[in-house]
C-alpha cells in the first residue's frame, strides 16, 4: 500500500483511462469496463489488478456480479502530504478559477 | 451496476479498537471528522446524527447494525440542503478487517435508487478518511473545515 504502487499505478494512461471510466460510471463490472477499451479481457483484468494492489480501485461482490470502484483516498493521502491547510483555500480558489475560464466560450 | 454506491478503503496501522473509537468518540470525531462529530448511544434503533462545528445537525438517521470492533451500519439522510434531504434515506456501512499489521477500513455508501446525497458525499470521504489515517498514524488529522463544493 506504498506510495511508489500508487504513482506507479498512475504512471500508465491504460490505467488512467480506466480510472477515468470508473469516475464517469462507479460500480462497472469486467465486462462494462472492457466494452469502451480496445483491449483484451486479460490486459484489461491485467491493469485492474494493479490499480487493486495500489488501492486505487476496490472490487465489492453483489449476487455473481463483482462491481469495481474507484477508491480516491490514496490519491487524497498524496495531495494532503504535500498541501498544507493554508495552501488549500488558496488552490481550490485557482481550480475554480482555472474551471471557468476554460469553460467561457473564446 | 451500481452507480449509487461509493466504496472508500483505506488501510491504516492501527488496532481494531483504537479505530472503532475513533469512529464513534466525538472527541476523536473532530480530530478528523473536518471538525464535525456524530452523536449517538450506539445501540441498534439508537438514533444517530452528524453534528457540525457550529452546532448545526449534518445529517440524522439511526444505528441499524453494530457489531464492535468489526461492523457499523447507519440509516443515513442529509439534513441541511433540502434537495438532498427529500431524497431520503441511505445506508452507510463501516467494516474493519485486519490485514497483517494494517486495519481495513471499508466505507461503503450507498442508497437504493438515484440518490443527490452519494455524489455529494464523495468529495468528503476520501478526507476524512485521509485524515483519521494520519491521526491514528501520526496523531494528528487534518485541521480545517471542509472545503468548499
Amino acid at each position: 500500500m506504498s506510495m511508489d504502487a500508487v504513482f506507479r499505478a498512475l504512471a500508465d494512461p491504460t490505467r488512467r483511462q480506466l480510472l477515468d471510466s470508473l469516475h464517469a460510471r462507479n460500480g462497472q463490472t469486467l465486462n462494462a469496463l472492457c466494452e469502451h477499451l480496445d483491449m483484451t479481457r486479460q490486459a484489461v483484468t491485467k491493469h485492474l489488478a494493479i490499480l487493486e494492489v495500489a488501492n486505487l480501485v476496490t472490487t465489492m461482490r453483489r449476487g455473481r456480479e463483482k462491481e469495481h470502484y474507484l477508491n480516491p483516498v490514496p490519491i487524497n493521502e498524496i495531495a494532503e502530504r504535500w498541501i498544507g491547510k493554508f495552501e488549500r483555500h488558496r488552490l481550490n480558489a485557482l481550480s475554480d478559477l482555472k474551471q471557468r475560464l476554460e469553460r467561457e466560450e473564446p | 451496476m451500481s452507480e449509487n454506491s461509493f466504496v472508500y478503503v483505506t488501510y491504516i496501522r492501527t488496532t481494531p479498537e483504537k479505530l472503532w473509537q475513533a469512529l464513534t468518540d466525538p472527541e476523536f470525531n473532530r480530530q478528523f471528522f473536518l471538525c464535525s462529530y456524530q452523536e449517538s448511544d450506539w445501540r441498534v434503533g439508537s438514533s444517530w446524527k452528524l453534528i457540525f462545528p457550529d452546532g448545526r445537525v449534518a445529517d440524522s438517521g439511526e444505528i441499524l447494525e453494530i457489531d464492535p470492533p468489526k461492523r457499523l451500519v447507519i440509516k443515513w439522510r442529509n439534513e441541511w440542503l433540502p434537495e438532498v434531504k427529500e431524497d431520503g434515506y441511505t445506508r452507510c456501512t463501516f467494516t474493519i478487517e485486519p490485514d497483517g499489521e494494517l486495519m481495513k477500513l471499508a466505507v461503503v455508501h450507498e442508497a437504493d435508487g438515484p440518490h443527490r446525497l452519494i455524489p455529494n458525499v464523495s468529495k468528503g470521504w476520501p478526507l476524512v478518511l485521509a485524515s483519521l489515517k494520519s491521526l491514528l498514524e501520526t496523531g494528528k488529522g487534518f485541521e480545517r473545515p471542509p472545503s468548499k463544493g
